[in-house]
């Protein structure tokens, strides 16, 4: 790795741990929340800085639309959106601090015990392929299965969620057209 | 082929994309002067661009307890999120950075714009900009996995995520010919992330402007040029994904780039005049009943083509 990759590297790790810090320090939710975002951020250009742009491009895609979704969330629901009050986001101050020690502690150990393994072979010329390929062949069946869990997941908890049954949109014989929605929405209704 | 990553690019890619934003402004001004039936003056193409001395010299509105740091961040966000996505857009034979996963970093930087803006209606402590924000979430959420798929369809007939690869693939045959529902909906997308014409909900004036409603001076200035900016981006790639790049004949490459952006982006001019503001709650049915099954069964043409026998 060249001297610009190492200094980037080590940059984007001390912006990480930074945000990461300011998520547990910072009262206000929004700034919190893109505290968490900025951390993110730097992660998916630490993942681009190793080789790998497609990855570290789309953690960056991805946790800009999670973490807004997010905040949007959180703010609906906390007592002190706006940090306007004074407040903290730790709880368990003793008890966490325990369990983040024991773990940061043996994911250090873990760095210098684990015997690393050598480069075997030459590095792929394209990343971004490799992949596809090994999602698409090797994992194909894993991704799949992931992919039918998640999709159930979200239609089960809007379905648990949603107050709303078929009867209260179709009516008891299942026949009202329109069906009767709270929103008017934009597809001949 | 795009060589990539001259001296002279990163000056040339902004300055370009600030001369087309301001001539999109210049356009909606004539288009304005045209519709109104007055007389097609220098002075009145110019007229806009006096809000740019007028914002610099303005003092700027205080409120109590607004979040100035998130309203600046995604006050500047915006705009500058606009002119990074250009690094890998290539124009006629050139590009900023070609970089191998172009088409993920133009939406990554597009979708940049979903954060800066609910910042910017975050920020100011207000309801109305505050309404504004969650309004361009809403319509986010309706008009980005269409998009995705949009881009998704370029990227797949080119078997590339690299813009300038998505380009050369089309020599003989456009994309926007045979894959014309992407083209639609990422120019319904392009309007949708500068929240112009249909999709300038978020900034309405049910809301009194919403998102832009609090910021004065510099910062009006940021967000209403970031708005422009994004139109002339979007605009501009549009060019490599579906138009062919800078194929064409007689002229040369950058000149067919030009030409082929101007009229993509005149095209969104008068269409964003034409249409009323959409509801995102309307658009968001429409956009998951319609435009999704739509662009999903767009992406398939690509794939069955590109299989191998």
């Amino acid at each position: 790795m060249d001297a610009t990759s190492t200094v980037l590297l080590w940059v984007l790790g001390a912006l990480a741990l930074t945000g990461g810090v300011l998520v547990f320090t910072l009262n206000s939710m929004a700034r919190v929340t893109f505290a968490l975002l900025g951390s993110l951020v730097c992660v998916g250009g630490v993942v681009t800085v190793l080789g790998l742009p497609y990855l570290g491009v789309v953690i960056v895609l991805m946790m800009v639309m999670e973490m807004v979704i997010m905040a949007v969330f959180m703010i609906a629901y906390m007592m002190d959106p706006a940090g306007l009050m004074p407040m903290s986001m730790l709880h368990n101050k003793r008890g966490a601090l325990c369990v983040s020690g024991a773990v940061f502690a043996g994911l250090l150990a873990g760095i210098f015990l684990v015997p690393w393994p050598e480069r075997t072979g030459t590095r792929p010329a394209d990343t971004t392929f490799q992949v596809g390929v090994a999602l698409m062949e090797d994992q194909m069946l894993t991704m799949v299965t992931l992919g039918f869990v998640l999709l159930a997941t979200m239609v089960g908890t809007t379905v648990l969620a949603t107050r709303r049954g078929r009867y209260d949109r179709f009516g008891d014989d299942l026949d009202r057209r329109p069906a009767e929605d709270p929103a008017g929405g934009g597809v001949g209704r | 082929m795009v060589e990539a990553g001259a001296w002279w690019t990163p000056l040339a890619a902004p300055a370009l994309l600030f001369g087309l934003a301001a001539l999109a402004v210049a356009g909606h001004a004539v288009l304005d002067a045209v519709c109104a039936g007055r007389p097609l003056t220098p002075v009145a193409v110019l007229r806009p661009f006096l809000a740019v001395p007028r914002a610099l010299v303005e003092r700027p509105r205080r409120l109590p307890a607004s979040d100035r740091l998130l309203w600046r961040t995604g006050v500047v966000t915006v705009p500058v999120a606009a002119v990074l996505s250009t690094l890998v857009i290539p124009f006629g034979n050139h590009a900023v950075a070609d970089l191998s996963v172009g088409v993920v970093w133009f939406n990554a930087m597009e979708v940049l714009t979903w954060a800066g803006l609910w910042l910017a209606g975050w920020g100011p402590n207000a309801a109305f900009s505050l309404v504004g924000g969650y309004r361009f979430l809403a319509q986010g959420l309706a008009y980005e996995l269409p998009l995705m798929f949009a881009l998704i369809s370029a990227a797949t007939g080119a078997r590339s995520l690299r813009v300038s690869a998505v380009a050369d693939a089309q020599y003989g045959l456009w994309y926007v010919v045979w894959m014309p529902v992407a083209f639609v909906v990422y120019l319904a997308g392009v309007l949708a992330f500068s929240f112009l014409g249909p999709f300038a909900y978020p900034a309405g004036r049910d809301i009194a402007d919403g998102v832009l409603g609090e910021a004065s001076g510099v910062d009006r200035l940021l967000l209403r040029a970031g708005r422009r900016l994004w139109l002339a981006a979007g605009a501009a790639m549009a060019v490599p994904l579906f138009l062919g790049g800078g194929a064409g004949p007689v002229l040369p490459a950058w000149a067919w780039s030009l030409v082929k952006t101007l009229l993509v982006m005149g095209l969104l001019l008068w269409v964003l005049r034409r249409l009323p503001v959409l509801r995102a709650d309307r658009y968001v049915e429409w956009a998951w009943v319609v435009l999704l099954p739509a662009a999903v069964a767009q992406v398939l043409v690509p794939a069955l083509v590109g299989l191998d026998p």
